[in-house]
């Protein structure tokens, strides 16, 4: 089946197997490789996309739910070639390692701090709660977050 | 809360650089090896025994075959080589032949246009089993027909043990194994099977060349040593295998036995075509090896003065169905069994089993995590029945540099153990939260399963440490290429390295070393491959910074004397190009029969880490909450001071995971709560705060007296977080991870 989106402004076909998932979707028929494929069951936040605006586990959409709507994936965060001020407080704080996790806690960073600019801390926690790091120990992501917080 | 100083672009060593992927990787543009793409590729799929131990009387394929979009299905009659293959031994078949021996173990391949077309061909494959009893209690595997035909690991200098199914029994004996004291503390200690559970599964992409030879694009730890495993499996000279390290998503020891690699690699030669392939999260449980559960028995004795007498230590290690590294594991459980105290007798008994059970091999700490968890519970348990402060006691006994360990080795580096246990003893601890507060901060959590009756608080303290790089004769080396160009009369370098950047932060050691030597900003990193250069080493054993570094100055300064021959300038389209091999001292292999060192000892170096940790248990439901954890770290010298505490809170988060939550549960060997629904690591609430502080003390032998970093925080934060636990409890908590059945019931 075809199916229209929206992704990051700009408007894609795909010619799917119904089966497919927006994350699939996403990575080998669009191109967009950046939202991760880590458990395929929604437990560790590493596809996370905004979808018409909802933070949610592109893993857990089949693109023809996805049929019509607006995405936005990390590729799309950066504008005009400037970072977005999430990504360039993950790189400064050290909160990138392996850097796996890395795409799906910008999204959900910036979904946090657009919904709540000055998030305390354990707003910082339960939001990004649903992100998994292997590496970090998250230090240096609630570092990360307070930092784009305060820019 | 960690250091966030502003970090360099350029910084040399010592300096808090800013990684030179950090950009790509909050983009997403950095390409993993899940995320590789070639013209015309084809998607490969694994069929896995459904059989924990099996005999394989008949593979078809025939209905497989057909399928659409189906391009190749093979079995182990494909292997065009060599059948077996092994990180140390060459046990582990590359397509069951005649039998499996463990869940999951592949058994046949299929190569087609779309996943699912794969997946679904793979389903069609019939395979003809005949159920073997599995061998899954290690206790008991000596006494059951052998897994293995003829030994696999005999032959190697290790110590005669006959009985079936070992893989390795180290002893140490050490002063007067009998000797007696004023108090005797002896506890029996398990530990889980652990997974590393990196976040990048298992994948990479297979191009074959138009001569008969592939290009592998690989998540792995050491590419030359895949190498060297996947060409005579393909029946090719190395030459004809080149293998690129592909972004990786996370190793912790995961990624050093070979996956998908053969397998891609057999595929992409039969179809002529381009083949990727990548494993779910279920596949990636069952499709690397794990942390060795493992079962101690220790006994402690010592004076009334606190000081250790004698330490009695029996460890039993479940290797499961390979060998993986397992022999290196056993040596580091019984080489660091007694900790980091000076102990002058002692009897270490080690003994690695093969079974039925997941493969076990190399997981951050390697086999030091197994053996601090039971002495640090001994040591707690002497500290009370002697009336002694816990610190005290680690203070009283903790190892010096010229002291010598149980294995004989005397030690000639930094050892500085007495400083990270005071240092972190001084850490101070947070005073009590007030109630009532937020749900969040409460064990429970948002959960919301307390207002803080039945909440009690404990303080825990444990100290820990290992080796350094490979060790018992091991011929370890790093190799680097420096190029040194020039245009305008500026010159430029290029370093080479096929040191596998696993998140940990090497490319950023290769480059600070690279720009302190040459005193050159203008450095660029080559991809790792081992088409351009000589072998690294593996990204493991916390080595690959000191190895780097050693190897990229060693080449630097060859350069810069090539240069200085040549008067200091380069004209321009001129180029000095150079590699080195470096190597740190050299080690030799413990006695088979005394488990004591021969020649210049079996280690090449230590590291240690003390550690200080509050939490919370709630005594009714038996939930638990890590406050707060201090802990300060021997490292030697931080190359890149940022990384260097990104490594300790990582390391610790694994740790507290092993302690708390993590742990692969299996049925007669099947696994049974492969995916991160059923195994839980360590979320953002669950990770306290925490304060590190580093101890640099240089390493004498290494360059810039730097050590590794990556290991210690994860082999003392498991004991430190129980010994919390214990404190808050009472109990005696003996088994992790910690279940609540064991704290309620106050």
């Amino acid at each position: 089946m075809r199916v229209e989106l929206t992704v990051n402004g700009e408007r894609l076909e795909a010619d799917v197997w119904a089966g497919e998932s927006l994350l699939y979707v996403l990575r080998e028929r669009l191109g967009l490789p950046g939202s991760k494929n880590a458990c395929e069951q929604g437990e560790c936040g590493s596809c996370s996309v905004l979808l018409d605006g909802r933070l949610v586990c592109a893993c857990l959409v089949l693109a023809a739910q996805a049929d019509g709507h607006e995405l936005v994936t990390v590729e799309g965060l950066a504008e005009d070639g400037e970072l977005h001020p999430v990504q360039a407080a993950f790189a400064e704080t050290g909160a990138v390692q392996c850097g796996f996790c890395t795409p799906g806690f910008v999204v959900a960073t910036a979904d946090l701090l657009a919904r709540s600019p000055n998030p305390s801390e354990d707003e910082i926690r339960e939001a990004l709660s649903g992100n998994l790091c292997r590496c970090t120990g998250y230090a240096k992501i609630f570092d990360a977050v307070r930092l784009a917080a305060g820019s | 809360m960690s250091a966030t100083a502003r970090t360099l672009e350029l910084g040399r060593v010592g300096e808090s650089v800013k990684r030179i992927d950090a950009i790509p990787k909050v983009t997403g543009e950095f390409a993993y090896s899940s995320d590789l793409f070639a013209a015309g590729m084809l998607w490969g799929h694994t069929l896995r025994s459904s059989h924990a131990h099996a005999l394989v009387s008949e593979v078809d394929i025939s209905e497989a075959v057909g399928m659409p979009g189906v391009h190749a299905v093979l079995t182990h009659s494909d292997v065009p080589g060599a059948k077996t293959y092994g990180l140390e031994f060459p046990d582990q078949p590359v397509l069951a032949i005649d039998r499996v021996r463990y869940f999951g173990e592949p058994v046949a391949i299929v190569a087609a246009e779309h996943p699912e077309q794969a997946r679904r061909a793979a389903e069609r494959i019939r395979v003809a089993y005949e159920p073997l009893e599995p061998v899954v209690d290690p206790e008991q595997a000596t006494e059951r027909e052998p897994i293995h035909e003829g030994r696999p690991t005999a032959g190697h200098g290790f110590r005669d043990d006959e009985r079936p199914n070992v893989v390795r029994t180290i002893v140490i004996r050490h002063g007067d194994p009998d000797a007696e004291a004023d108090v005797t503390v002896s506890g029996v200690y398990e530990l889980g099977i652990q997974d590393q559970a990196f976040l990048g599964p298992e994948s990479g992409l297979a191009i074959p060349d138009a001569e008969g030879g592939v290009d592998v694009y690989v998540a792995t730890q050491w590419l030359h040593i895949d190498r060297d495993q996947v060409a005579p499996c393909l029946g090719l000279e190395p030459k004809q295998v080149r293998i690129h390290l592909a972004g990786v998503g996370g190793a912790f020891g995961g990624r050093e036995d070979l996956s998908m690699q053969i397998h891609a690699a057999m595929l992409a030669l039969h179809t002529d075509r381009p083949v990727k392939m990548v494993y779910n999260r279920e596949e990636s449980f069952v499709g690397h090896i794990h942390r060795h559960p493992a079962k101690i028995w220790m006994e402690h004795r010592a004076n009334r003065d606190g000081k250790l007498v004698n330490v009695r230590a029996r460890i039993l290690l479940d290797g499961g169905a390979y060998a993986s590294s397992s022999a290196a594991v056993t040596a580091n459980a019984s080489a660091f069994a007694c900790g980091p105290y000076a102990v002058e007798n002692a009897l270490v008994e080690c003994t690695c089993v093969y079974t039925n059970n997941p493969p076990c091999g190399a997981m951050r700490g390697f086999g030091a995590v197994q053996s601090c968890f039971a002495h640090e519970a001994q040591m707690d348990k002497l500290a009370a029945e002697l009336g002694i402060d816990p610190v005290e006691l680690r203070l009283r006994n903790a190892l010096a540099p010229g002291d010598t360990l149980p294995t004989g080795q005397r030690i000639t580096g930094s050892f500085p153990a007495a400083e990270v246990i005071r240092r972190a003893a001084a850490l101070p601890v947070p005073e009590p939260e007030e109630l009532p507060r937020d749900a969040l901060r409460l064990p429970g959590g948002s959960g919301n399963t307390t207002r803080g009756e039945g909440v009690r608080r404990g303080v825990g303290f444990a100290v820990g440490f290992k080796n350094v790089c490979y060790s018992e004769g091991f011929d370890d080396s790093t190799a680097a290429r420096v190029r040194l160009t020039a245009s305008d009369e500026e010159l430029a370098a290029e370093v080479h390295c096929a040191a596998a950047e696993v998140g940990q932060g090497v490319v950023n050691v290769i480059l600070q070393t690279a720009r302190t030597e040459l005193d050159l900003d203008d450095v660029v990193l080559g991809a790792a491959t081992t088409s351009s250069v000589g072998s690294a080493g593996s990204a493991s054993a916390s080595r690959m910074t000191w190895m780097a570094a050693g190897a990229v100055r060693l080449a630097a300064r060859a350069a810069n004397e090539e240069l200085a021959r040549r008067g200091g300038n380069l004209a321009p389209g001129e180029t000095i190009d150079v590699e080195r091999i470096y190597h740190h001292r050299p080690t030799t292999p413990l006695d088979p029969e005394t488990g004591q060192v021969t020649g210049d000892g079996a280690h090449v170096a230590y590291i240690c880490a003390a550690m200080r940790v509050v939490a919370e248990v709630d005594v009714e439901l038996g939930l638990t909450r890590v406050v707060w954890i201090g802990t300060a770290q021997d490292v030697g010298k931080a190359v890149n001071p940022q990384a260097v505490y990104g490594q300790i809170e990582g390391g610790i988060a694994q740790g507290l995971g092993l302690a708390l939550m993590e742990e692969i549960q299996t049925r007669d060997g099947l696994i049974t709560n492969a995916s991160f629904t059923d195994y839980l690591v360590p979320t953002t609430l669950d990770m306290p705060p925490v304060d590190a502080e580093l101890v640099e003390e240089p390493e004498p032998d290494a360059p810039y007296g730097v050590k590794g970093v990556g290991e210690p925080p994860t082999v003392v934060s498991t004991a430190a977080v129980v010994s919390a636990l214990r404190d808050a409890t009472g109990r005696e908590l003996t088994r992790v991870p910690v279940s609540p059945d064991e704290i309620v019931g106050l």
